[in-house]
């Protein structure tokens, strides 16, 4: 679902840019918005998210899309918690369709889906170890390392039970926004990989802006 | 409690084979080259599954990687079930019921309490209303394991569809009595295993159904392997464990 947000730029309190293949991990308070900004398009935002009190609570594909009754994230879904809760509320969103059953690329899984040559090439679960281990205040370690969300990826799945990766639908400009529902520590990967559409085999920097509740 | 099934069909050579009540937990080390054939009993059972590496715990079953490497979202014969080094932890190799579910999850106390009322165990003794986020949770903590480890499970028996707009809806009446799920594993694997009912089983009562499990020797995977030869990614997950095994000193690989 397409929806705009009414938030400028201009006021939000932080701006951070990610280049590709490098990682973002700072906390959100609640009540903050975040908005990613997919600055030249058709860049994948591989993104976790925990409760910044207790991370042992963290973002669960499996109950965010079995609670909403669909695969397809947009405005209006809740990102769910292994606990149940909230963690985000998706606000706005001018993609209108974002993947949470494609994980994440690693070296390992890109030897299996590309070739055995391919093991050394850059991967978003290597910018989450580093993430980690560039950030022990939050003591996270690979065990946290879990099933993501894909912002700007398309990933349908048919009624028979296939699943494809598709060209991304996102564009220069196209963001999703969401708002913090408890302090959450959001970890980003802005996606490395070359070996397949999702991001047009042209990595791209993403922006991160985060506005004060009005 | 009573189960009042026919005595399922036995596996040729079991090693042996064990009844797993409904609303209940279960693990054990399957080493590679073996066959574990789970068998819904009465027909509507769950068995959400968990798969770790037991000399690596921090290996484990990865659902994102499982299904985008076979680009498939229900899991069936001739599909493997990945950890996320890129290794196959085990292959479908059998499926009476032609879906196993990868999305649904397990349900949390709340959920059960919310669909069929609150879990008193002083009540009900064993029939209590177990929920399977718990009886993972208590499972794998046999191993040091706790919640930051439950990945994503497998629901066997359990069928989940998506339309074309996304929205998800759980097949009623998927298995029947006497239906079985055959895993051959393709490395030492510890199995997770919790029998309490799907999250999205709409059933008014709650659904407190056993299955057998049965291990026993595998057959030799033949050069003509339906599961290692699926697909091109497959072939290369075998790949994979062949220079895992060889680590080990197993034998148990393609043509072997």
């Amino acid at each position: 679902m397409i929806t705009e947000s009414l938030l400028q730029a201009e006021q939000a309190v932080r701006r951070d840019i990610v280049p590709a293949g490098d990682y973002y991990m700072k906390v959100v308070k609640a009540g903050q918005t975040l908005r990613i900004l997919d600055l030249e398009g058709n860049q994948a935002a591989d993104t976790l998210f925990y409760n910044a009190n207790d991370p042992s609570e963290r973002y669960s594909a499996m109950d965010t899309i079995r609670e909403q009754g669909s695969v397809y994230l947009t405005a209006g879904t809740k990102l769910l918690s292994n606990d149940g809760n909230t963690l985000m509320e998706i606000t706005a969103d001018t993609c209108g369709r974002h993947d949470t059953l494609g994980g994440a690329c690693a070296t390992e899984s890109n030897t299996v889906r590309y070739s055995l040559e391919k093991k050394c090439m850059h991967a978003c679960r290597d910018s989450w170890l580093l993430a980690v281990a560039e950030n022990p205040q939050f003591g996270l370690s690979k065990r946290d390392i879990t099933h993501n969300i894909n912002f700007f990826m398309n990933v349908p799945v048919t009624k028979e039970g296939g699943l494809t990766f598709e060209d991304g639908i996102s564009g220069a400009g196209k963001y999703v926004e969401m708002k913090a529902a408890m302090d959450v520590i959001v970890l980003l990967s802005n996606c490395p990989q070359l070996n397949n559409p999702c991001n047009a085999y042209n990595p791209t920097p993403v922006e991160m802006l985060v506005w004060n509740e009005v | 409690m009573q189960h009042n099934s026919s005595s399922p069909s036995r596996i040729e050579n079991a090693i042996y084979e064990e009844h797993i009540p409904g609303a209940s937990h279960w693990s054990l080390v399957v080493p590679a080259g073996h066959l574990l054939t789970v068998t819904d009993l009465e027909g509507g059972a769950n068995a959400s599954m968990l798969f770790y590496n037991p000399t690596n715990l921090l290996e484990r079953y990865n659902a994102p990687d499982t299904l985008k490497g076979q680009h498939t979202f229900k899991l069936t014969q001739g599909h493997c079930l990945y950890s996320d080094m890129g290794r196959i932890f085990c292959s479908i190799v059998s499926d009476d019921t032609g879906w196993v579910d990868s999305v649904g999850g397990v349900a949390n106390k709340q959920k059960v309490q919310d669909k069929w009322g609150t879990r008193d165990y002083q009540h009900d003794h064993n029939n209590w209303l177990q929920n399977g986020y718990d009886s993972l949770l208590v499972e794998v903590a046999k191993y040091g394991l706790g919640k930051r480890d439950l990945a994503a499970n497998i629901n066997i028996f359990s069928k989940v569809v998506s339309d074309d707009q996304g929205d998800l809806t759980f097949v009623e009446s998927h298995s029947k009595a006497g239906d079985s799920v055959g895993l051959r594993f393709e490395m030492d694997t510890l199995v997770i295993i919790s029998t309490c009912p799907h999250p999205m089983n709409p059933s008014n009562e709650y659904p407190n159904l056993p299955v057998q499990l049965s291990l026993s020797k595998a057959a030799p995977v033949e050069i003509d392997d339906q599961c290692a030869n699926l697909c091109g990614e497959n072939t290369r997950g075998f790949e994979n464990n062949r220079r895992y095994q060889c680590q080990h000193g197993h034998t148990h690989t393609v043509g072997a």
